[in-house]
């Protein structure tokens, strides 16, 4: 592991975080390479959606360091600190849509503050990327009360892939869509990691993604990352939490669905 | 060809041109090169549009010397090669990276045609039909009172068959942030109001030699009208906002749908103690409003006119009666009322969006105000007519 600090995307170095006197994440350390999908896991209240929020700067550490494509988030100014953010996309687990626009206007949003571009073309890329994530321009026109919870994920992920980041941070992307929406979904991230050249740092309860998109597991528990690395070596864990996680039913079902592939 | 090429060229102003035309074998080509990506993107579409407006063609884009491809640059490259098919044979794509395949073929597949062009309409037809609107949105307004009002009444008829079905704890909670904590600043407005309403009296009277009756004025005008409008307005502002808001987001986050959905009635939960809370909590307030208005009156008389707190309230016990007192009480609680009925039905009015939340919170506190004054003139000609 002497790799050069530049193929790092994301380095998290001994991070401490809590709320008054409840520690949720504990000299914390992770690294992200540039280029791979990295899934955490972890139970409910393990501190997945706190690490990440750690790490965009919506939550204050205690201690430790985050550096972002190579930037330190703590001590960099704040212009560099917003051109950073242009360079990230974050899909909330709830979409976060700006209600008050439409979900085109959502896409649009981003684009139309930093880049300057003609109406057309803001029109013509917002459309596109409502149709990479499967959606059509009548779905643009609706307000977020009326999409359904598909659909609002959907168009979240656009307005986080708006402005083609390199970076894009997704919180639980696939919980509250059904499996072949799912798997559409996962297969989207694929595709456009393979041709974005993305980095993903997605925090996930679905197996299912685990299996297909994650390059690399990074597994939360007793508020630290307790293992890392590709899926059998999830599995070789001695570690409760992970034994019960993925040699329980549902990780079981799984374990056989990869051996039949590997036949 | 000659005259488009040099155009093309004088827009590059980067030293690696993202466009450039090369003219080879009677055949124009183009050279695409360079990051065609996002922080690019307005670049490139003056590059295109130069392009194509120049009315040029050609045969092919070599698109080999791209560094970096996001979706502005494919969706670019697409309309460049899209639109020099009008004239004719399609702009063929050359050496574009494989991995940059698959995200323009993404960018084919989607359908961004532009929509039909919304009809436009006569103007005074829209006046017209503007004004329709809002004589029909008047008339669904007050269908919406009555229809909370009933609401409301059921609810009451309801818990007074079944007393403990009524809400206590819920109806002391709103009662204690409807009327306790706005105690002090009711007294404060009420006593400054008080006291400025009695210097402007002496300041005019005066000059007539009729400073006594500013003690009747002050009286009278605060115990009947003042006391009583000031409150409710204030309260209108201070608390009908905050259950419109509340009761805005619960309907907003399907709190509401949720309660109804387990079976209870949220008008019997939700709304019926905020309501009796603040038919309770108004009188109460109007009251403790209407003595500080007077204290402000009277420290302005002793301390402005000169007049000793002893003639004051001498004065004062001439001037006015239990009546007047009556007649400012009596004006709270239907107040109330209005101003409660019209912040709950604005309150479930809420949809989806954070900007409806905040325009029917708006029109809940616009509605109660007009509410208050209008009822004001109402019971003044009433008292009138029975002459209280």
């Amino acid at each position: 592991m002497n790799a050069l600090p530049d193929t790092f995307a994301i380095r998290v170095r001994d991070v401490v975080v809590g709320f008054a006197d409840h520690i949720v994440l504990d000299h914390l350390s992770l690294d992200v390479r540039k280029g791979e999908i990295l899934g955490i896991v972890g139970g409910s209240g393990s501190g997945k959606s706190v690490l990440l929020r750690s790490i965009i700067g919506l939550l204050p550490k205690r201690q430790g360091a985050v550096e972002v494509l190579g930037v330190d988030v703590d001590t960099t100014d704040v212009g560099a600190l917003r051109a950073l953010e242009r360079q990230w996309g974050v899909l909330f687990q709830q979409g976060a849509l700006f209600s008050s626009l439409t979900a085109l206007q959502n896409v649009q949003f981003p684009m139309r503050e930093n880049l300057g571009l003609s109406q057309r073309l803001l029109r013509e890329v917002a459309l596109t990327k409502l149709a990479m994530v499967g959606l059509d321009a009548r779905d643009g026109d609706k307000f977020p009360s009326e999409l359904s919870g598909g659909m609002t994920k959907r168009v979240a992920l656009a307005r986080a892939l708006a402005l083609d980041p390199g970076l894009v941070f997704l919180d639980e992307p696939t919980s509250g869509l059904d499996p072949i929406a799912a798997g559409d979904f996962d297969e989207l991230i694929r595709t456009l990691q393979q041709t974005l050249g993305l980095t993903v740092f997605m925090v996930t309860h679905d197996l299912e993604s685990l299996r297909t998109v994650c390059d690399r597991i990074a597994a939360l528990a007793d508020r630290k990352v307790i293992a890392i690395g590709g899926i059998s070596d999830m599995r070789r864990s001695s570690h409760p939490w992970l034994q019960a996680y993925f040699q329980g039913k549902r990780g079981r079902g799984l374990a056989g669905a990869s051996t039949m592939m590997g036949a | 060809m000659r005259t488009s090429k040099t155009a093309v060229m004088e827009d590059v102003v980067v030293a690696t041109p993202l466009l450039r035309a090369h003219s080879a074998e009677g055949e124009v080509r183009l050279v695409a090169a360079g990051a065609w990506t996002a922080p690019n993107a307005a670049e490139l579409e003056r590059l295109v549009a130069g392009f194509t407006s120049a009315g040029a063609h050609a045969a092919s884009i070599d698109a080999a010397a791209i560094e970096q491809l996001d979706t502005y640059g494919a969706l670019l490259l697409n309309r460049l090669s899209r639109l020099s098919q009008a004239y004719g044979q399609p702009m063929r794509l050359l050496a574009l990276a494989r991995k940059y395949q698959g995200l323009l073929g993404g960018v084919q597949k989607a359908d961004i045609a532009d929509p039909a062009v919304a009809r436009r309409q006569n103007s005074l037809v829209g006046v017209v039909e503007s004004l329709g609107r809002s004589v029909s949105t008047i008339a669904e307004d007050l269908v919406a009172l009555v229809n909370m009002v009933g609401a409301l009444g059921s609810a009451l008829l309801i818990v007074l068959r079944h007393p403990l079905r009524f809400r206590l704890t819920s109806t002391t909670h709103h009662l204690e942030r409807v009327g306790w904590q706005a105690v002090p600043i009711i007294l404060l407005i009420t006593f400054l109001i008080g006291g400025i309403i009695a210097q402007q009296g002496f300041f005019h009277f005066r000059k007539f030699g009729a400073d006594e009756y500013v003690v009747d004025m002050v009286g009278i005008l605060v115990l009947r009208e003042i006391g009583v409008l000031l409150v409710a307005i204030m309260v209108a502002g201070r608390s009908g906002s905050s259950y419109t808001a509340e009761l805005g987001s619960m309907k907003m986050r399907e709190e509401i749908d949720a309660l109804r959905t387990m079976g209870f009635d949220p008008v019997e939960i939700l709304l019926l103690p905020r309501v009796i809370a603040l038919v309770l909590g108004l009188p109460l307030l109007t009251l403790l409003g209407s003595m500080a208005a007077l204290y402000g009156g009277g420290l302005v008389a002793w301390l402005y006119a000169g007049m000793s707190p002893d003639i004051f309230m001498q004065r004062l016990r001439e001037a006015i009666s239990l009546t007047h007192f009556k007649v400012g009480m009596i004006k709270a609680p239907f107040m109330a009322l209005a101003i409660a009925v019209v912040a709950c039905t604005e309150g479930l009015k809420v949809r989806g969006s954070a900007e409806s939340l905040g325009r029917q919170t708006t029109a809940s506190v616009v509605k109660a105000i007009f509410l208050v004054i209008v009822l004001d003139g109402l019971f003044a000609s009433f008292f009138a007519s029975v002459g209280m």
